[in-house]
């Protein structure tokens, strides 16, 4: 462990509370086959957030919001800086550690859903719980209870999402990434192109994913839900070279 | 965690022209790694110098063994070397005709590997054959029929079944999907996931398909012309590659 408790000294104990904490991030693009040009797209990002805390990212088109989050989750390499994410270093850690971070810590609902083709639906759902080694039943019955809370019709929970439509996709992705508690979630505009109806319902999962002590980085752009479900918001424009306020 | 395989220094070449260059890389149990290149790449020469199949000219493949713990199958006895290859380890081939005897019935296929390793009782064999080809969806009343009457789908399942039937640790694939129907692929790789996922399978898949190695692997090596020139988290490597190849790559795909 980096650091360790000791040396991190007393004005730090709020920090040593965060689940995610961000600091001195910077993230570059090298385009080889366009010339090696290097676009640096991030500079000394930080960020902080306790468990029970959801902070929403805002922030101009391209500032890097996605960016940000898809650097949390592994997706994207830091250049330098630190990521942790409950005790591990996301920025520097192995492949290893990453898979187990985000099999058991880290969920992230992205905008796109990306299944095997053919796999019923309710699997599809229930796949993150059997990961963690939670009996079939069990899975499938927290499943089943997500799917049905979010208004999939049961006729297609035994037919692969694949064809559904974008609204319906979507919430089998919310599904997917709520069926596990996990201590730290990603939310990528969890209730674009949903209705008024299954808006809430995904509001009230994410309510309640604060209330049992996690901790939420979100992009909403829909600025009534962000209100709603966000303690805190955070213009990554100030982390943009180039674009600082 | 000691790791299931350690490779280190890989290297083989043909005469003068360079098959694998010093390739190395620890797998954990229950990690699926995708190597990903073009044909020529040297991820084929990098698998079949891994399970033995070629002898590489220099370095180590250490497999953590049962009995054992950490040996290098390089210096294993032959005996020792074809025991682990029909035990702890599996091989499923591109085409299913290099993994199956063709002359012999389905459940003979399956059961032919269980007798392998000592397996002698007639009616326990034919029941595990039976069981292991209904996991891979081939029906009960197909049992005693020849491969050759299969379609291509079913033949790819029937080697998988074949492979599996000793509860291996380590399965090495070669285009496991190659020159299937898409629809047919989707259908093995659910069957692969499940598989992998209950039987806390490790497995090292060479395949020149992005989509697939992205719904399958953990993690991705990228290799070119003999050497390894980027490795990491599969999404990572697919999403954010680092490596010019692997940008080219990744960016001439239609869609991943």
């Amino acid at each position: 462990m980096r650091g360790g408790a000791a040396r991190r000294g007393i004005w730090n104990q709020k920090k040593m509370d965060a689940m995610i904490e961000i600091s001195d991030l910077t993230k570059t693009f090298t385009l080889h086959n366009q010339g090696g040009a290097v676009i640096e797209v991030m500079r000394d990002a930080a960020l902080s957030v306790a468990p029970g805390e959801c902070v929403g990212l805002v922030g101009a088109s391209g500032a890097g919001k996605s960016t940000l989050m898809r650097m949390i989750y592994g997706n994207y390499l830091a250049a330098s800086g630190r990521i942790i994410v409950g005790d591990v270093d996301v920025a520097t850690a192995a492949p290893r550690e990453i898979l187990d971070l985000r099999r058991e810590t880290l969920g992230y609902v992205s905008q796109f859903l990306r299944v095997v083709p053919r796999v019923p639906t309710l699997d599809v759902v229930a796949e993150p719980l059997l990961a963690l080694g939670v009996p079939e039943a069990e899975a499938q019955a927290r499943a089943a209870d997500l799917l049905a809370r979010l208004n999939i019709p049961r006729t297609l929970w035994g037919l692969s999402p694949t064809t559904f439509s974008g609204g319906e996709q979507q919430r089998v992705n919310i599904a997917r990434g709520f069926a596990h508690d996990y201590p730290a979630l990603l939310l990528d505009e969890p209730t674009a192109s949903l209705d008024a109806r299954n808006r809430a319902v995904v509001l009230d999962l994410i309510l309640a994913a604060k209330a049992r002590g996690a901790a939420i980085v979100g992009i909403f752009h829909d600025t009534e839900a962000r209100d709603r479900v966000c303690d805190r918001i955070i213009d990554v424009a100030r982390f943009t070279p180039g674009m600082a306020a | 965690m000691t790791p299931l395989l350690q490779v280190k220094g890989l290297t083989k070449t043909y005469g003068r022209h360079i098959g694998c260059r010093d390739v190395s890389f620890d797998l954990f149990p229950g990690e699926v790694m995708g190597i990903v290149g073009e044909s020529g790449s040297g991820k084929s020469t990098l698998l079949n110098s891994m399970a033995g199949h070629l002898v590489p000219d220099a370095g180590q493949v250490i497999f953590d063994t049962r009995d054992a713990g950490p040996r290098d199958t390089r210096a294993m006895s032959e005996p020792e070397r074809r025991m682990l290859s029909r035990t702890d380890w599996a091989f499923v081939h591109q085409h299913a005709r290099d993994g199956l005897r063709m002359g012999v019935s389905a459940g003979g296929n399956v059961g032919e590997r269980l007798m392998a390793v000592g397996a002698r009782n007639y009616g326990a064999i034919r029941a595990s054959a039976v069981d292991w080809l209904d996991r891979v969806e081939i029906r009960a009343d197909r049992v005693d029929d020849r491969p050759t009457t299969f379609s291509g789908g079913m033949q790819q399942r029937l080697q998988i079944a074949r492979n599996l039937v000793t509860g291996p640790r380590l399965v090495f694939m070669d285009e496991p999907t190659g020159g299937l129907d898409v629809s047919v692929q989707a259908r093995l790789l659910d069957l692969l996931r499940g598989l992998v996922r209950d039987m806390g399978l490790s497995a090292i898949i060479v395949t020149h398909d992005l989509a697939v190695v992205r719904l399958l692997a953990d993690r991705l090596m990228v290799m070119k012309d003999g050497d390894v020139v980027e490795t990491g988290l599969t999404d990572q490597v697919l999403d954010d590659p680092q490596h010019g190849y692997t940008q080219l790559l990744v960016s001439s795909v239609l869609q991943v």
